[in-house]
C-alpha cells in the first residue's frame, strides 16, 4: 500500500488524449506542480475537465490541449484568464462550456455510475446550443416536464492537490470549502494527489483532523509529495495565492515567445529551480491569504 | 429620517440596490461586485434582518463583511455554506442574486459569456458561469454601472446566459418555470420587466435624468411605470450604514468619474 511516487512518475502513468479532472476552484488549490510536470513533458490532446484557473490558461499555452470542459476559467482578481482567453478568441480547442452546477452534477453522475443527471439547470438557455451534445428527457413520471439530461463526466484521472497524506493515500484537506475535489475523485478511474506534507502515517488523527479527508485512501492510486505544488494558486494553511507571479504569467498570454521565455525562467529546469527562481520557500510561505 | 444633500451617484444606487431585496426573508443574499455586495448588507442591517450573506467564501456572518476588512477582524460566523451548499440553496430557490451582465436584451436575458460566434468568439468574457441555473431557479437583480444600447441591446443577446421571457426559449409541450426577476438599477434610473407582457418598465429617474434620456440610452422600447418619480436620495442613517460596510470607499470607484448623486446640467 506504498502509493509513493514523484512528478515524473505520476504524469508518466498518463497517456496523449486522457480525459483529465483537475481539483480546486480558481486560484484556489490547483495541483500545479503536476500540471507543471505536464508542461515538461510530451502529452498532448489532453481533456481537461476543471473549475478552471492557471492550469487551463498554461496547458493551452504549452499546446497540451484538445479540449476543455469546464464551469468557469478564472483566476478571480484577473477575472478572465488571459491564456484561455487567447486561446478561445483563436478557437484553437473544443470548448464545453457548462453552468457551473452542471458540472458538478456531471461528476456526480459519472461517480455514481450513472449515464446522466436531469436537471432544470440548462433549460431556456444557450446551454443545449452551445453543447449540441446534451439532450433533453422527458420525465417518466409526467410527461410534460421536460428536463435537461446533464451527461456523466467520467474522468481517466483526476488530479488533486492535498494539504497533508500518507504513504497509503490517506489525505487531509485544509481550508473552508471542500470544493468539489471529492466528486472529481469519485468521477475518476485513477486518482493521484500532490500533497504539501507527506507523514508516515495519518491513522492516529483526532476526529476533526479525520473529517479533513475529502475521500477515502480506497480511490487513491499515486501520492507525490510536493511542497509549495499549489503555488501560484492558494494553499489552504500554507500560503495565499501569488498575484504578482500571475500577472506576470497572464503578460505573455498570445505571445509565443514571451511564454518561452517564462518556461525557461520558472518551469523548464523542475521543482527546486522554480522555487529558487521565485525567491525561495520562504518567499512562497509568506504569500498573505487574500482578503475579500 | 434626515435627508443629506450630499452623497454620491454609486450611494444612490446602493440605496435603490437594496430595494430590491425588500420582503425576501430568510434567504441567501449574493451581491457580486462591490455595489451589489454593499446594498445586501444594506438591507440585511436596515429591513430584512433575515438575509443570509456570507464572508465573500464559505462561511455565513449575521453581522455583514465590510469590504476588504481582514478575516481576523471578522467577529465569527453563523453557519457554514461551502459552494456544494450553495447549489443545494440555490436549486431549491432560496436565493436572491444582483448581478452585473456585459448585455441585457428586452426579455430579461443576460450575456456573460462572450460577444460573437461562440465558437470562435470576438471577445471571450466570463463563460456561462451560474447564470443558466441562478435564472431558472431562484429571483435575480442587476446593476449596470453604464447604461448604454451597447449593454440593452436592441436584439437577443450573443450568448443567453441568464434566462427570461422569451417565448421562443420554450418549445411547445415543454414545462415552462416561473422566472422570477427582481429589478435593475443603472447609472440612470431603476428598471424592471413587470409591464404587459414582462415589458420592461422604468420604476424611478435618479436626479437630474429624464426618461427621454433612458429610452436614447436603450436599445428597446420602455414604459414609464405609473407613479414614476425620482429615485430617493439616501438618507444620512443609509449612509452612515453604506460608510461602514466600505471603510475604503470601493464604491467611488463603482461609477466611471465618481459623479454626484444629482447629475449636474450639462
Amino acid at each position: 500500500m506504498d502509493k509513493r511516487t514523484d512528478l515524473s512518475g505520476a504524469i508518466a502513468s498518463l497517456r496523449d488524449g486522457m480525459t483529465i479532472g483537475v481539483g480546486g476552484w480558481g486560484p484556489r488549490r490547483k495541483p500545479m506542480a503536476l500540471i507543471r510536470e505536464i508542461l515538461r513533458s510530451d502529452l498532448k490532446d489532453l481533456h481537461v475537465v476543471t473549475y478552471g484557473g492557471p492550469e487551463v490558461g498554461m496547458l493551452c499555452a504549452a499546446g497540451k490541449v484538445a479540449k476543455v470542459t469546464y464551469g468557469f476559467v478564472s483566476l478571480d482578481q484577473i477575472p478572465l484568464e488571459p491564456w484561455y482567453r487567447r486561446a478561445r478568441e483563436a478557437g484553437t480547442f473544443e470548448v464545453r462550456e457548462l453552468d457551473e452546477g452542471m458540472l458538478l452534477l456531471g461528476l456526480r453522475a459519472a461517480a455514481e455510475g450513472v449515464p446522466f443527471a436531469p436537471t432544470r439547470v440548462g433549460l431556456g438557455s444557450a446551454i443545449l446550443e452551445i453543447n449540441p451534445e446534451i439532450k433533453t428527457v422527458v420525465s417518466p413520471y409526467d410527461a410534460g416536464d421536460v428536463l435537461l439530461a446533464m451527461p456523466a463526466l467520467p474522468l481517466d484521472v483526476a488530479l488533486i492537490h492535498v494539504s497533508r497524506s500518507d504513504a497509503r493515500g490517506n489525505t487531509r484537506t485544509e481550508g473552508n470549502d471542500p470544493y468539489f475535489d471529492d466528486l472529481f475523485a469519485g468521477a475518476a478511474e485513477r486518482v493521484i494527489v500532490s500533497t504539501e506534507e507527506l507523514v508516515d502515517s495519518l491513522s492516529e488523527s483526532d476526529g476533526p483532523d479525520a473529517r479533513k479527508s475529502l475521500f477515502h485512501r480506497g480511490v487513491v492510486d499515486m501520492v507525490v509529495h510536493a511542497p509549495l505544488g499549489a503555488h501560484p494558486t492558494l494553499s489552504h494553511g500554507f500560503y495565499g495565492w501569488d498575484m504578482a507571479h500571475l500577472k506576470e504569467y497572464g503578460a505573455t498570454a498570445g505571445d509565443a515567445e514571451a511564454w518561452a521565455d517564462f518556461v525557461t525562467k520558472y518551469v523548464a529546469d523542475g521543482e527546486d529551480s522554480y522555487v529558487a527562481a521565485l525567491g525561495g520557500a520562504e518567499a512562497i510561505r509568506n504569500l498573505p491569504i487574500p482578503v475579500f | 429620517m434626515s435627508q443629506e444633500t450630499e452623497f454620491t451617484l454609486s450611494e444612490l444606487m446602493i440605496v435603490a440596490a437594496a430595494e430590491a431585496f425588500r420582503g425576501d426573508g430568510e434567504i441567501l443574499v449574493t451581491g457580486i461586485g462591490p455595489l451589489p455586495r454593499i446594498a445586501a448588507g444594506l438591507a440585511k442591517l436596515s429591513f430584512e434582518p433575515g438575509l443570509m450573506m456570507t464572508d465573500g467564501e464559505a462561511y455565513l456572518t449575521e453581522e455583514p463583511v465590510p469590504l476588504g476588512v481582514s478575516r481576523d477582524e471578522v467577529p465569527g460566523f453563523s453557519g457554514w455554506m461551502p459552494y456544494a451548499r450553495v447549489f443545494s440553496t440555490l436549486w431549491r430557490g432560496q436565493r436572491h442574486a444582483m448581478v452585473t451582465p456585459v448585455q441585457v436584451d428586452r426579455w430579461a436575458q443576460g450575456n456573460i459569456s462572450c460577444l460573437g460566434d461562440f465558437a470562435k468568439p470576438k471577445v471571450q468574457m466570463l463563460g456561462v458561469r451560474g447564470f443558466p441555473g441562478n435564472s431558472i431557479s431562484h429571483k435575480n437583480s442587476m446593476l449596470i454601472p453604464a447604461h448604454s444600447k451597447r449593454v440593452f441591446i436592441e436584439g437577443e443577446v450573443d450568448v443567453v446566459c441568464s434566462v427570461g421571457f422569451s417565448d421562443e426559449r420554450w418549445p411547445e409541450g415543454m414545462r415552462r418555470p416561473e422566472v422570477q426577476f427582481g429589478r435593475i438599477v443603472t447609472d440612470l434610473c431603476v428598471m424592471d420587466f413587470n409591464g404587459p407582457d414582462h415589458a420592461s418598465r422604468v420604476l424611478s429617474l435618479h436626479p437630474g435624468v429624464s426618461f427621454d434620456m433612458v429610452q436614447e440610452a436603450t436599445g428597446f422600447p420602455l414604459l414609464a411605470a405609473e407613479g414614476m418619480g425620482e429615485t430617493p436620495a439616501p438618507t444620512a442613517e443609509q449612509l452612515e450604514i453604506i460608510r461602514r460596510l466600505d471603510p475604503r470607499d470601493m464604491r467611488a470607484h463603482a461609477v466611471k468619474g465618481n459623479p454626484p448623486g444629482v447629475r449636474q446640467a450639462a
